[in-house]
């Protein structure tokens, strides 16, 4: 397979992708860091380089609402947002699941205000988590690319029929410049059919109600629906991963083992984060210490026996989470995590770390402290902590 | 001027190392364009790389800083650059206003935009242990584009003194990004401060 190469930042690979998919329906409102996926993508089509119809929106309210409407007539639609616009969506995430519109959105991760701050955090999607979308992160350009095209496919699928989320970090991903492997147009087409299958649309032919009151008597059913549809999503991202790789020849699973086999301790990570958590990995078995990490790609639907089946045999797991939540037994991912792995056998103690919230840096070191911790914790017989690093005591 | 293509002893000693190349400027100089495009030379000679700025309440003439992380093989670091291999200071005026060398590794490569003499410059860096540089960026960038718009200008210096990447694809990405007369001018600047740098 001859592969092409190309400088891009996150919200670049995430435009470039979806002017692959050149979906039928676009509408964004602009927000840092996303800016640059509307940017780009109002371009391709000023200049007729895609077919999507552009909807530019007043808020991002709006841009959800117009999503939906679109997609209940058949069409392909995409959307990007970031922090307060996905928080200013959130009334119609639960309308596109109800809805089952396969809406495709990109999140550039970023801090929630106050105090206002622009820089990459992961809660602004992690709050999403039960609104009935797929959700997936990613850690570099190379996965911002992979994720907007595969996500139309999991989306899309029929089996699924629910909207689908991705997030990168504002920044550090979004406005950083990697090397991205890119694919032909030709490649998308046979990966991805040129038009959604859709059984039930608005149309001027059809005689057809969506969004109908239901009371006590269906709501639940509908709810239950969207659960069964939720647990099929995590069999059919499994496959679409897979058939994702074998076009693209680059590996991509719902969770990602790194030189877990014979580790003792693993570093459990996401997003970026994923990417410092494996060069420290590669810094601590050079000293031979038996480290791996894993990364969780797929967040929503939960991916419960892949993390079992990673971290069986481990000591001891140090979770670090780029997203906040208050008052809670653990950071966001740890909860689940907990919850994915109680009463099994052979499982770690797991450490949950909240860090890195608005931006701010952990570095490489910092991460080994973490893992110390952790040792100690694990030593002592404590089987779940939570702490903050890296701020200011 | 140096005879011949001067690699820095941290390039030769470990080829697989991940180099960090801070670049500091002051907004409005292209401090950003220039880790990109260093980033996009890298990444046309198969390098990989993770090239960013700092994004900050930043405006045009404060001081700014961009960072380009280049390695021959693939690397998933993506923590800022505390401690650079290679420093490029775009702005002059810099030497006077923040501490340059800041976090620059024992052994690095600095390289200025200075027009006076070599002497007058090492007495910003007494007890830096690092390779020091200069070229007069403002004045060829004057010259060569007719604005002082030094950022590319420095690379041109940047690559003589380190081969962080070839020349050739620094002209590439150069002339990708700035079409007709402005990527000439470039070309030229880029190639003049490649010879004059010492």
């Amino acid at each position: 397979m001859v592969t092409k190469v190309q400088g891009m930042t996150g919200d670049e690979a995430v435009a470039y992708a979806a002017k692959l998919v050149d979906p039928d329906v676009v509408a964004a409102y602009p927000i840092t860091p996303q800016t640059i996926v509307v940017e780009r993508y109002s371009d391709f089509v000023n200049n007729g380089e895609v077919n999507s119809s552009f909807i530019p929106v007043e808020s991002e309210h709006s841009a959800m609402s117009a999503c939906v409407g679109a997609s209940l007539t058949g069409a392909r639609v995409f959307t990007a947002t970031a922090s307060a616009g996905l928080a200013l969506m959130y009334e119609i995430l639960y309308v596109a699941s109800g809805l089952r519109c396969p809406i495709v959105l990109a999140v550039a991760n970023r801090a929630f205000s106050a105090p206002i701050n622009i820089h990459g955090e992961c809660t602004d999607q992690m709050v999403c988590r039960d609104a009935s979308w797929v959700s997936l992160f990613g850690e570099s350009a190379q996965e911002a690319y992979d994720e907007t095209i595969l996500s139309f496919k999991i989306a899309e699928h029929k089996d699924v029929l629910l909207p689908t989320m991705f997030g990168i970090e504002g920044f550090i991903v979004t406005h950083a410049l990697e090397r991205v492997e890119t694919l032909t147009k030709h490649q998308v087409e046979d990966f991805l059919p040129a038009e959604r299958k859709v059984d039930h649309r608005f149309c001027p032919d059809e005689v057809i109600s969506f969004g109908s009151l239901v009371l006590q008597d269906y709501y639940m059913e509908i709810k239950r629906q969207q659960e069964e549809a939720m647990q099929r999503a995590y069999l059919v991202t499994k496959d679409v991963m897979e058939e994702f790789g074998e076009l693209s020849g680059r590996k991509m699973e719902v969770v990602e083992k790194y030189k877990l086999e014979d580790a003792d301790y693993a570093l459990v990570s996401y997003g970026a984060t994923a990417g410092n958590a494996k060069a420290v990995v590669d810094r601590l078995r050079e000293k031979g210490e038996k480290v791996g990490a894993l990364k969780i790609r797929l967040h929503r639907p939960f991916p419960s026996l892949d993390v079992y089946e990673a971290l069986t045999g481990i000591k001891a797991a140090t979770i670090l989470d780029r997203s906040v939540t208050f008052g809670s037994p653990g950071t966001i991912m740890q909860t689940d995590i907990s919850t994915a792995l109680y009463g099994k056998e052979n499982i770690p103690s797991l450490h949950g770390y909240i860090n890195g919230l608005g931006g701010r840096v952990l570095t490489l070191p910092e991460i080994e402290e973490a893992l110390e911790m952790s040792k100690n914790y694990n030593d002592i017989g404590m089987t779940s902590t939570l702490d903050w690093i890296g701020y200011r005591k | 001027m140096l005879e011949t293509v001067h690699l820095s002893s941290i390039l030769v000693k470990k080829l697989v190392e991940i180099i960090d190349v801070r670049i500091n400027g002051r907004g409005g100089q292209g401090a950003v364009t220039a880790s990109r495009l260093l980033g996009e030379a890298a990444i046309i000679e198969g390098q990989y790389v993770h090239a960013f700025p700092s994004f900050g309440p930043e405006r045009a003439g404060a001081p700014v800083t961009s960072f380009a992380r280049i390695c021959a093989e693939q690397f998933t670091e993506k923590t800022e650059v505390y401690e650079p291999h290679i420093v490029v200071v775009i702005d002059p005026t810099l030497l006077e206003a923040i501490p340059v060398a800041e976090g620059l590794r024992d052994g690095g490569t600095i390289v200025v935009n200075f027009e006076g003499m070599k002497e007058s410059l090492m007495k910003y860096f007494e007890g830096v242990h690092a390779n020091i540089y200069k070229v007069a960026g403002s004045k060829i960038a004057l010259e060569e584009i007719g604005r002082n718009v030094p950022n590319l200008v420095m690379l041109g210096a940047l690559l003589r003194v380190t081969g962080l990447v070839k020349l050739e694809s620094l002209l590439k990405v150069t002339t990708d990004r700035f079409k007709g007369v402005l990527g000439e001018k470039n070309v030229a600047a880029i190639k003049r401060a490649y010879e004059e740098v010492e």
